[in-house]
């Protein structure tokens, strides 16, 4: 039992310290991404700008956030980019906690993104068999849980 | 119905756990009829892949009927015998179009931790953690196979299951690394490991031209069988300096292509064995990659290494300037099965490729944890362990 909740320690701390490690060094704190509050979130959608906003209406999930959107072209016959983020830069207020929670508006808008490019391009969004459960509740399994529990949320657009 | 579950490193049951469900329209449920172990669940058991929970239903190669549709798969009706690829792909983002299925965009509903993990989000795969999607295995009675008229292929009339079960994941796998491992007629090839990977991989080099195959592992057992079964050559690395050794068979040149079919437990000797031991217990590094440091060395200037086996993390003592002084090419990735499997379905049926005598034991699921003991320990002379829950 302690060596799983080790492993589920590392587990879960190894998934920040894969970041941190790759940003470590090339810069200060102070110089880490001052934008990020308002920062576009963006995907590239296979399909032309024309089926993915037809007669500029927008796709479904982004007309239930509260965001900003725009599109073009993207290079290469890669389809079109599509960015959003939340209306007035609410984001930047928002503490921590509510961060953690995926209660903030970029995590909302994040979602949204990535549902509308999964609608456009299979016409669905995958669901994870994680909703008929098989597993039992554990220590570590809690551990984990705290790690994985904004993971759907996540990801590069 | 019945399934094996992970509980806990090294620990595995059968459990009785709710059947699966038909949750999206392109889903297909399948009546699993052969199931087998396989490498990369070894890392699992080990708890070197992250965000495995207890109860967790574990297994990714199998074949199986089709026992009911959703709405809108076309391609399949139930009755259908199939082999479903390891690999979830949704067949429509740029990466599977481009044939990069196990890099698909689309397939894996939690795709936040390997994101966090290596900046950039990977496929969903059946049985292998929260990480890849939170898919169920295929160690069980019936399995939910999303996006079905992608990812599970009609077996031909006339190929056993047996030889079928392996076109999930060993073969295209093994494909895979000969054919983006660039291996060209006349080509010198080395291949790390003899397990099922490592045998399909040496398989592949030959069927795409190369003159010589050289596979190289520790098992009397399995190297016999990579003779006997693939026709390639062989190298004990307990009994044999591996670099020396494929120097002096290929005119001081070294392999044009070094495929690695090992991953992050490769066993090592002497002072390198006992330095990643340590590192991996104090978790100072992840992964041990003792085969792929001596491919990189063996491998020709100007020549290319693809690694198979599966990695997680971090590396330690990496010999970038071999790779970057020797000019070489260095790729890696989950295998992209769907862009194989027609194909590595005829060359069975032609019998140019015969995968079958990797099945060296056959099991009910309720064998589960003792199938993998032999697997995972090299007992019996096990290379694969089939599970059959239905006979
Ligand atoms: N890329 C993919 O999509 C994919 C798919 C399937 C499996 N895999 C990975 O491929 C690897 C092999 O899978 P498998 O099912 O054949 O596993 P396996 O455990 O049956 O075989 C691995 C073999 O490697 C040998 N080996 C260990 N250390 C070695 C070394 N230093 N030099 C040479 N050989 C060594 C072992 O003796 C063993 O026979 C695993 O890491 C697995 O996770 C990757
Ligand atoms: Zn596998
Ligand atoms: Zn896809």
């Amino acid at each position: 039992m302690r060596r799983l909740i080790a492993a589920a320690a590392v587990a879960a701390a190894g998934l920040g310290a894969a970041r941190w490690a790759a940003a470590r060094g090339r810069m200060p704190v102070s110089a880490r991404d001052p934008l990020a509050a308002g920062r576009w979130l963006g995907v590239t959608i296979n399909r032309p700008p024309e089926e993915v906003a037809p007669g500029e209406r927008l796709p479904e999930p982004l007309t239930r956030v509260d965001a900003e959107v725009r599109m073009n072209r993207a290079p290469g016959g890669r389809g079109t980019e599509l960015y959003a983020r939340p209306r007035g830069r609410t984001a930047r207020a928002e503490g921590a906690l509510t961060r953690l929670r995926g209660e903030d508006s970029r995590t909302a808008v994040r979602t949204a993104l990535r549902e509308a490019k999964s609608l456009l391009e299979t016409g669905d969004v995958l669901r994870s068999d994680e909703e008929i459960a098989t597993t039992r509740p554990t220590l570590p399994g809690k551990v984990l849980d705290l790690a994985l529990g904004r993971a759907s949320e996540g990801g590069r657009l | 119905m019945k399934a094996v579950c992970w509980q806990g490193v090294n620990e595995l049951s059968v459990e009785r756990v709710p059947d699966p469900a038909i949750l999206n329209a392109q889903d297909a449920i399948v009546k699993v009829t052969a199931s087998t172990t396989c490498g990369s669940d070894l890392h699992l058991l080990g708890g070197h892949i992250p965000a495995m929970r207890a109860g967790d239903v574990i297994g990714h190669e199998f074949l199986g009927e089709i026992v009911e549709t959703g709405p809108e798969v076309t391609r399949h009706r139930p009755g259908d015998r199939v082999v479903v690829c390891s690999i979830i792909g949704c067949g429509r983002c740029w990466s599977c179009r481009h044939g990069d299925w196990s890099l698909c965009e689309n397939s894996n509903p939690n795709p936040g931790i390997t994101d966090l993990m290596w900046g950039g989000s990977t496929a969903g795969i059946f049985g292998y953690s929260h990480a890849m999607g939170g898919f169920r295995g295929s160690h069980a009675e019936y399995v939910r196979v999303p996006f079905a008229d992608h990812n599970a292929f009609t077996v031909p009339e006339g190929v056993s299951d047996m030889d079928a079960v392996f076109a999930s994941d060993a073969v295209p796998t093994g494909w895979m690394g000969a054919d983006l491992g660039g291996v060209r007629p006349g080509d010198v090839v080395a291949v790390w490991g003899c397990g099922g990977v490592g045998q399909m991989a040496a398989r592949a080099a030959m069927l795409l031209g190369a003159e010589r195959v050289v596979a190289i592992d520790r098992y009397p057992e399995r190297l016999a069988m990579t003779t006997r079964h693939v026709g390639c050559e062989v190298v004990d690395y307990t009994t044999t300096d591996v670099v020396s050794e494929l120097r002096e068979r290929t005119g001081g040149r070294g392999p044009d292509v070094c495929i690695e079919a090992v991953g992050m437990e490769a066993d090592s000797t002497g002072l390198q064995r006992v330095y990643d031991g340590v590192k991996q217990r104090l978790r100072l590094e992840q992964d041990r990659p003792a085969a792929v440091r001596e491919a990189i060395h063996a491998c020709r200037k100007g020549g290319s290494v693809f690694v198979l086996g599966v990695f997680a993390g971090f590396v330690d003592k990496f010999p970038l300037g071999a790779l970057m002084n020797k000019g070489l090419t260095l790729r890696g990735a989950q295998q992209h099965g769907q862009r194989y499997i027609p194909k590595l379905l005829e060359l069975i049926g032609r019998g140019d490729l015969k995968p079958s005598h990797l099945a060296t034991h056959t099991m009910t699921l309720d064998e589960g944890p003792r199938g993998y003991d032999l697997f995972r320990n090299k007992k019996d002379g096990c290379v694969r362990a089939v599970f059959r829950p239905w006979i």
